[in-house]
């Protein structure tokens, strides 16, 4: 995967995978830091130490209805080839978080790609789910509550046609107001 | 997001949720989001499903996401699901996705060549 914002979408399904109803995400770039930093949090079914310890394993899966997983290992390979940070904390019943750093300037590093589009499809593509993200970067910061804009809504209204060209609209303009000339 | 605009909206989209509140949509679309599915171009078909969906005003229609299907030779994949019958399709481009949408959600000719 070219992008970093298609890896954002693998651990999303991830935490979609361990039933979770909130995902919190956040993304911080800071040029002044030298800094790129995804952070991405659920309420879901958390994991145990074991499954911590080989979750960066690709062969090891919790999954039934798969062989291997290779997201986590993957997106843990390039962070840490960028000379980067990658952790992951989580607890039994609890949930997980994920948290990824790692510089900005660094020759390997991907791009961060089309947040914007990883974000809107995500946050359709699962209207059962609350996503709570902040993107901050120099330039400002965007803040985007799901569970309050349903409540103003409607529970069922993300799946309406103008409820989807508005939010596809509005979270592309606020993400390329803050995200300039690409990152 | 300004309050304003979404207080505009509300007031265009009240009445049709009012009608559409607790009734099944006719046609689900799911699209496969499992790490192969994504690596092979699944959140640029989800959005071209989306974008026609919206643009031609398919208020019966709902389009969600995911996990791995099992499937990663044939992804992106991407289910029809109706009261009728559940067609999958495979290797899905954002071409073929709005293909989908026109043929066989409005039409309801199911696109034969691209089911796996």
């Amino acid at each position: 995967m070219e992008e970093l914002s298609l890896h954002l979408i693998d651990l999303i399904e991830n935490s979609i995978s361990a039933k979770a109803s909130l995902i919190k995400i956040l993304i911080e770039v800071s040029k002044s830091n030298d800094l790129i930093k995804i952070v991405i949090e659920d309420n879901g079914e958390g994991m145990n130490e074991e499954e911590i310890e080989k979750a960066k394993d690709p062969f090891f899966t919790t999954k039934k209805n798969k062989k291997v997983g290779l997201g986590i290992p993957i997106f843990a390979q390039i962070v840490e080839s960028c000379g980067g940070r990658f952790e992951i904390v989580s607890q039994k019943g609890k949930g997980t978080k994920v948290n990824a750093e790692m510089k900005l300037s660094h020759i390997d590093r991907p791009p961060l790609g089309d947040l914007a589009s990883t974000l809107f499809t995500s946050i359709i593509g699962h209207p059962d789910v609350d996503f709570l993200i902040k993107i901050k970067t120099d330039e400002g910061i965007v803040e985007i509550n799901t569970a309050e804009i349903k409540e103003f809504l409607g529970e069922s209204s993300f799946n309406h046609p103008e409820v989807i060209i508005f939010l596809r609209e509005n979270i592309d303009r606020e993400i390329k107001g803050i995200l300039k000339g690409g990152i | 997001m300004k309050i304003e605009e979404l207080r505009k909206l509300r007031e265009k989209v009240r009445e049709d949720l009012k009608l559409r509140e607790g009734i099944e949509p006719r046609v689900k679309i799911i699209v496969s989001m499992g790490t192969s599915g994504i690596a092979a171009g699944a959140r640029e078909v989800l959005k071209a499903l989306l974008d026609e969906v919206a643009k031609r005003e398919l208020k019966d229609v709902i389009v969600l996401q995911t996990g791995e299907k099992g499937l990663a030779s044939a992804e992106p994949i991407v289910e029809v699901v109706t009261k009728e019958a559940t067609i999958t399709y495979g290797r899905v481009t954002p071409e073929i996705a709005r293909k989908i949408v026109i043929e066989h959600v409005i039409n309801g000719r199911v696109l034969s060549e691209y089911v796996i």
